[in-house]
């Protein structure tokens, strides 16, 4: 799972409202090349939750010095984007699990694919 | 165990990384599906598969340049697309308990071959029409608006179409059914393209169109005088002909008609 995805998962758990951000609770995390698109990292940075992003960053140990609040003109810093590329696309959670922030239930990641699917009464 | 999982157990999902033909079928249907999306051209987009199974249509996604989440209820299918290496990010999820996910996150959604099967119940608790509208409402959400969602479905029968698009359009989705080539058994293929929000062409501003438009409201001037001039070849309303044609429209529609007997369009005998 990469930190993009998990900055846009909730818990959808029944009688959850936020359910956001989950926590990651991380065993094996792994640094994958994807190749750099700055036009894309640049039109997902205003989708970000971007205080998310950097306590998830924190939390796996690869924030990358990223600051704690967004950089205005960050379209032109290529170097400032080519660190959110890396925490957003390269780092990857393969091992561990996602714990919602309100109800507690947690949600096993195995071989990098979190499990989200809820029990019967969940729904 | 249901019967999504069952059906696409570790035979079946071999098929679909060793099969040529159905990798083919699979990314021509792609193919369409993202030209349905109608996505911004140039611009590397983030998209959503539903139901991605071993990720063929996410690989046509990728060529294209967009990232992609794919979300998956069959294990076994999600362990082939881990094989093959996909460039998309994965969940394992049933599309019937909603989509996890932030509203706005997503510029499109494609879906391919999966909707049928949120039609079925496979336990006690299951209600398709309520897992249809959670599914529909929670993607709705998860649109930025303006985006489009487009599905290639098998539906079984007509009343699915009507039950998976009725609950669609409560969801908020305006948009309707694609049908490509509906004259060829073989070829025939059903896109359900649902718009999320505004989409569709600005309107014109006044003043741009030529004189006629400044005089809509009055009436046109028209040389027409017979009511039935431009009635060629159809019969007289209420006659006893046009019954009968109005019947015969019907049964080719499939509706339930009386059957026509020498009682077809006669007056009922006189009450006092």
């Amino acid at each position: 799972m990469k930190l993009l995805t998990h900055n846009m998962l909730t818990s959808h758990v029944k009688g959850v409202t936020k359910g956001y951000p989950l926590l990651i609770k991380a065993t094996e995390v792994k640094v994958n090349d994807v190749e750099f698109n700055p036009q894309f990292v640049s039109r997902m940075i205003p989708k970000l939750e971007w205080s998310a992003l950097i306590q998830a960053a924190e939390e796996l140990g690869h924030r990358q010095d990223l600051p704690e609040e967004l950089l205005p003109e960050y379209e032109k810093n290529e170097e400032f984007l080519k660190r959110v590329h890396r925490v957003l696309l390269e780092v990857e959670v393969i091992e561990g699990c996602l714990k919602c922030p309100e109800s507690g239930r947690e949600f096993p990641i195995s071989r990098g694919i979190p499990n989200m699917l809820l029990n019967e009464d969940e729904v | 165990m249901n019967d999504v999982t069952w059906f696409y157990n570790e035979d079946e999902a071999k098929k679909y990384s060793q099969n040529s033909r159905m990798i083919e079928i699979q990314t021509q249907m792609s193919e369409r599906a993202v030209e349905l999306l109608n996505l911004p051209e140039g611009e590397p987009c983030f998209l959503l598969d539903v139901g991605c199974g071993s990720g063929l249509s996410g690989d046509y996604l990728s060529e294209e340049g967009h990232y992609w989440v794919g979300i998956d209820i069959s294990t076994a299918m999600l362990d082939v697309a881990l094989d093959r290496e996909v460039g998309g990010d994965l969940l394992h999820g049933d599309m019937g308990q909603g989509m996890p996910f932030r509203p706005g996150t997503f510029d499109g959604c494609i879906s391919i071959s999966a909707l049928q099967w949120l039609c079925n119940a496979d336990k006690r608790t299951h209600s398709p029409p309520k897992r249809l509208y959670t599914f529909f409402s929670t993607l709705y959400s998860s649109l930025s608006r303006g985006s489009r969602a487009v599905f290639q479905l098998y539906p079984e029968n007509s009343e699915q179409v009507e039950l998976i698009t009725t609950q669609a359009m409560r969801a908020g989705f305006s948009g309707g059914m694609v049908v490509d080539y509906p004259n060829s058994s073989k070829a025939k293929k059903f896109f359900l393209c649902l718009f999320a929000g505004v989409t569709g062409v600005l309107p014109k501003g006044l003043g741009s169109e030529t004189a006629d438009q400044s005089v809509a409201n009055q009436v046109q001037f028209s040389g027409q005088r017979s009511r039935f001039k431009n009635m060629k070849g159809k019969s007289v309303k209420k006659g006893r002909d046009w019954i009968l044609e109005k019947k015969e429209r019907r049964r080719r529609q499939g509706r339930e008609v009386r059957a026509d007997t020498k009682y077809t369009g006669r007056q009922r005998r006189p009450h006092f």
